[in-house]
């Protein structure tokens, strides 16, 4: 098995019942691999468990089994290496602006001056915007504000990886727009790995190289790994003259309305092959299926033999 | 300055003490003809000749005598008896404020602890829930045995008054702060002490300031009391005494300016929860 810059190895997490019974498990057997400076994006319905991978990644979580592995070394508990910003942006409200950036940046690196970790955190400040806004309160601030002020604090301490947790959840379609075009400027320019949570199919295919596609839980499973095919450079504004790109959003939004609900039955679910989830390209096949399902395990096997 | 609601609450309040004023004038006003009441002919035979001096409830021009009197000279000191009023408002601000510093001391590191551990809140729970209701007075007798000094005990009283709303404001404050909030310092790393110091008191401060000044309120009522039993020195003790010689113009001074202390007190308390007080 190649190496990945992060893998997920069969991560299941169980919640105790309230009666003290045992729940079926939210998700089980989950895997996947994120190369480094790959952005990916996950979608499924409310209650496959996206948040509790993604707390799990960034250590906030423990699972109930499976492993992470990132950069070589196994994930135990939260890390300066894997930036988060949060669904709620979850700023502290008697600091400043400046005051929450730097306090991620103080952590990061203690030894630092006053003057030179300010000087760092405008840098970042600056790139979502926020230049003018440095020494206001977070209350002052609307909520796009807000949550670019989250962004540019995961991106001060210069993470290995970034975590978001639906971060334009809570905010309107305009200013959504606006945010992702900065987010797509900043990890197109520093290469940032990224692993998303997302509810918009759209926000996905903008920002991702691949969407892993989650089907419903309990027993929730990752149904298929979607690669956006379409050139890296694209833009929100130019991205729908791509003919590619109504291919790919119909497959996705397929999956989310008709296949993800009776996804534990279906055929594709007995093939299913957890460690290898098939891979799709949707956006170079349209008239074709997608390469088959089951080309990947067989030729697996011949290569293992 | 003055809005028109404010100019208008001002008149009003200003009517409501003339009104005041009046009718106590009106209400003590015939105790001064010659003639005496029954009640009070038989107490003035029980009381032998001093009771000729009184003259039943003073009217409001003897205690305004009493409030000159006493404010144009505040720091006298004739003796254990008679001293001034600023100097006994000062022995009580001493004890309140020593006893309810030493209340901080232990009270906000305790909620602390329980605030941040469950099994610390439900063993300490009993024991804080039972102590909680009891009248501070009530450990006065204890105190005067084991303490043996009247005014240690006194501040005794005061730190166990102030102790109970600071701690369990405090356990409360620290036991809320937003999960998010601690997550984000879990993310960032940073270590207990800092957390503690940057994080979790901040966000706990307004809730352990209400519980300060709960405390500071409830030390100022208390105080009162103590000093009327362990005396000597002190607002509350000036109220016994005059009491005690039947100066009520003076009684009624004091209770005045108990009432005026505690006012500033709380409105200092006010202040400072402004201060640590956040939007959101």
């Amino acid at each position: 098995m190649t190496q990945h810059f992060l893998s997920v190895e069969g991560l299941q997490k169980v919640y105790p019942a309230a009666d003290g019974k045992q729940n079926p498990p939210v998700f089980d057997n989950i895997h996947f691999g994120i190369e480094r400076g790959e952005f990916v994006c996950i979608i499924g319905h409310s209650g496959c468990g996206k948040t509790t991978i993604l707390n799990v990644l960034a250590g906030l979580e423990e699972a109930s089994s499976g492993v992470v592995i990132m950069d070589g070394r196994e994930v135990k508990g939260p890390s300066l290496d894997r930036g988060v910003v949060f669904q709620s942006h979850a700023l502290m409200p008697w600091m400043t602006v400046l005051g929450n950036v730097a306090f991620a940046a103080k952590s990061r690196w203690p030894e630092w001056s006053k003057a030179r970790i300010d000087e760092h955190c405008t840098t970042y400040l600056e790139m979502v915007g926020l230049g003018h806004a440095i020494h206001k309160k977070p209350a002052e601030l609307s909520g796009g504000m807000k949550q670019r002020v989250g962004i540019a604090r995961a991106f001060a301490i210069e993470p290995k990886m970034l975590l978001l947790d639906e971060p334009f959840g809570a905010l309107d379609a305009l200013t959504r727009g606006t945010i992702q075009d900065e987010l797509l400027k900043i990890v197109q320019a520093t290469g940032q790995t990224v692993f998303m949570i997302t509810h918009d199919v759209d926000e996905a295919i903008l920002l991702a190289d691949k969407v892993i596609l989650m089907s419903n839980g309990p027993h929730a499973k990752i149904a298929e790994i979607v690669e956006i095919t379409m050139p890296r450079n694209r833009t929100r504004a130019e991205m729908h003259h791509d003919p590619q790109f109504y291919r790919i959003r119909n497959h996705l939004v397929d999956f989310l309305v008709n296949r993800s609900k009776g996804y534990a039955g279906s055929d594709a679910a007995v093939l299913h092959d957890a460690r290898h989830p098939p891979v799709v390209r949707p956006g170079l096949a349209p008239d074709e299926p997608p390469p088959s399902d089951s080309t990947r395990p067989i030729l697996k096997q011949v290569v293992n033999q | 300055m003055f809005s028109k609601l404010g100019l208008k609450a001002a008149l009003l309040s200003l009517l409501i003490f003339l009104i005041f004023i009046g009718t106590w004038s009106l209400a003590t006003y015939h105790k001064e003809g010659p003639a005496v009441s029954a009640a009070d002919a038989e107490y003035a035979a029980m009381m032998g000749k001093g009771a000729g001096k009184t003259g039943g409830f003073p009217p409001p021009g003897e205690v305004g005598t009493a409030f000159v009197t006493y404010l144009s000279d505040p720091f006298f000191d004739k003796g254990p008896n008679d001293k001034g009023i600023g100097i006994q408002l000062a022995h009580s601000l001493w004890r309140v404020g020593l006893g309810f510093f030493l209340a901080v001391i232990v009270a906000i590191p305790l909620g602390f602890a329980i605030g941040m551990s469950p099994l610390l809140f439900r063993a300490l729970n009993p024991f804080i829930q039972i102590l909680k209701p009891i009248s501070p007075l009530a450990w006065m007798p204890l105190a005067l045995y084991s303490l043996k000094d009247s005014d240690v005990s006194g501040i005794f009283v005061i730190f166990i008054c102030s102790l109970w709303p600071m701690l369990i404001n405090t356990a409360f404050g620290v036991a809320a702060v937003r999960r998010d909030w601690i997550n984000v310092a879990r993310t960032l790393e940073v270590k207990p002490l800092r957390k503690a110091f940057q994080v979790i008191l901040p966000a706990a401060a307004p809730t352990i300031l209400t519980g300060m000044r709960i405390s500071m309120g409830i030390a100022w009522l208390v105080i009162v009391a103590a000093e009327m039993l362990v005396g000597g020195t002190g607002i509350g003790y000036f109220v016994w005494n005059e009491w005690n010689n039947l100066a009520l113009p003076n009684v009624i001074f004091a209770v005045a300016m108990i009432g005026l202390v505690g006012m500033v007190l709380d409105q200092l308390f006010g202040s400072l929860q402004k201060l640590v007080t956040y939007r959101e």
